[in-house]
């Protein structure tokens, strides 16, 4: 497994966010997005999980582009945004089921999940009886329940004590122990074995000039 | 070269796996419902008490408002769908799900029909089982009953696929509740006409057959259409 960006480049609305930027991550690598806030750590994740689609290059898996079959990439990657996709009616077990489902039809490891991060005792609870540090919790244990090779994680230890974010740590180099990829942005350093790191901001995207600007010869 | 790699989600059969993510959809969307069952609720009883407001308005007469029954059963049932069509997506799209849910193996059109086919069952179905009170409010002849059911059964689907595409569209847009019905409203008038229509040929002793094909094709149409360009939009409002 090799998962790799060439020459990647985002707009957002009409702004460029970077530009030119390429990364390669073998099986087991780790890759740790860095840069100042606004710099393209979300917008990069969501390229990677084909989300919104890059205004340039090309992502690959294995050498072949991501965008030639996107429901093959879709079912081998999970996405940890900044929503916790958690409803307060339903309970935590319940909420759990119904991702892990969706990814994996057999159903998936839904108490086991629960319980690598301290969640089994509150696996009849209704999510909104929970506080804002267990819904993150279960909200990361929906990446536990259904196994898929590519972790993208955003900002994964907001809102976590210190304990949850060594056993985040734990089962993101499990993972990585079992051949599974991880790229995660984040502003807290998590103490990962060998990480890349990959700051965003060293890829600006080339200013505007006056030959890409279709307005700059308007005559007003 | 171009060998694909084995992968262990995408391998195994995919029409089971087709039905059982679309089952599971629906089977959320239909807990979630009943664990808040004030917001269905909602749509039959603005339909009821919109409908029980006529009479006051227009007075008793018992020729107009059994000539007037068919056509109010269906614009109150209308405006009852529009009421409920801004909680189809809005609350997974607040919370993530519905990212979450455009980046599952499950293809997207796919859980598009399913969340419709849960609000079909939370509202256009209730509103099927209210529409005879109100016809009997209205003393619609007996021989009305069984088109007007009939034509709803057909209509009230088609009301939630179109309904749907409009949601979707607004999503991310502030005000998008507001934005629904005008997009909507217009599409949902070919229902409304035949759908009365329907009704007042049978009073009229002719076949409502004619009309009831013509919604049973608007409704097939707007399945194999509306879950592709609702999908569609979901995918733009995500991005």
């Amino acid at each position: 497994m090799r998962f790799a960006g060439r020459d990647l480049g985002c707009v957002r609305g009409d702004r460029a966010i970077f530009a030119g930027l390429d990364f390669d991550l073998p099986a087991g690598g780790a890759l740790v997005l860095s840069g100042p806030n606004g710099s393209g750590k979300s917008s990069l994740l969501r390229v990677l999980a084909s989300l919104l689609p890059p205004a340039a290059g090309q992502l690959t898996w294995d050498g072949q582009d991501v965008a030639a079959d996107p429901e093959a990439h879709r079912a081998r990657l999970h996405y940890q945004g900044h929503h916790e996709a958690l409803k307060p009616e339903l309970t935590a077990a319940e909420n759990l089921g119904f991702w892990a489902g969706l990814q994996q039809p057999a159903g998936g490891a839904v108490h086991d999940a629960l319980n690598r991060f301290g969640l089994a005792d509150l696996a009849e609870q209704p999510v909104r009886l929970l506080s804002a540090g267990q819904r993150r919790r279960l909200s990361l244990s929906r990446i536990l329940a259904s196994p898929a090779p590519l972790w993208l994680l955003d900002e994964p230890s907001v809102g976590l004590d210190a304990r949850s974010v060594r056993t985040l740590e734990a089962e993101i180099e499990a993972h990585r122990a079992a051949g599974g990829l991880v790229v995660l942005a984040t502003h807290q350093p998590l103490d990962l074995a060998d990480q890349q790191e990959l700051s965003v901001a060293d890829f600006p995207p080339a200013p505007v000039t006056a030959d890409d600007d279709p307005w700059a010869g308007a005559l007003w | 070269m171009q060998e694909t790699a084995v992968d262990p989600a995408a391998a195994g059969d995919p029409g089971p796996g087709l039905l059982r993510g679309f089952a599971r959809v629906v089977a959320r969307d239909l807990r979630l419902a009943l664990r808040q069952r004030g917001d269905a609720l909602l749509a039959v009883l603005f339909f009821v008490l919109t409908a029980m407001l006529f009479p006051f308005g227009i007075g008793q007469e018992p020729n107009l408002l059994q000539r007037i029954a068919p056509g109010v059963v269906w614009v109150t049932a209308l405006l009852a769908v529009l009421l409920s069509l801004e909680r189809l997506f809005l609350r997974d799209y607040e919370d993530g799900s519905l990212e979450l849910m455009a980046l599952s193996p499950v293809p997207l059109p796919v859980i598009v029909l399913a969340k419709v086919t849960a609000h079909w069952l939370t509202t256009g179905l209730p509103l099927l089982a209210a529409a005879p009170i109100i016809a009997l409010m209205y003393g619609l002849p007996a021989e009305g009953y069984g088109i007007l059911l009939a034509a709803m059964a057909l209509g009230t689907p088609t009301l939630s696929l179109i309904g749907a595409v409009g949601a979707a569209l607004t999503l991310g847009a502030r005000r998008g509740g507001v934005l629904i019905p005008l997009l909507v409203l217009p599409l949902y008038i070919p229902v409304l006409i035949f759908g009365v229509s329907a009704v007042d040929a049978q009073m009229a002793g002719l076949s409502a057959r004619p009309q009831l094909l013509l919604m049973g094709a608007g409704l097939l149409a707007a399945i194999a259409l509306a879950p592709w360009a609702a999908a569609g939009a979901v995918r733009q409002a995500v991005e």
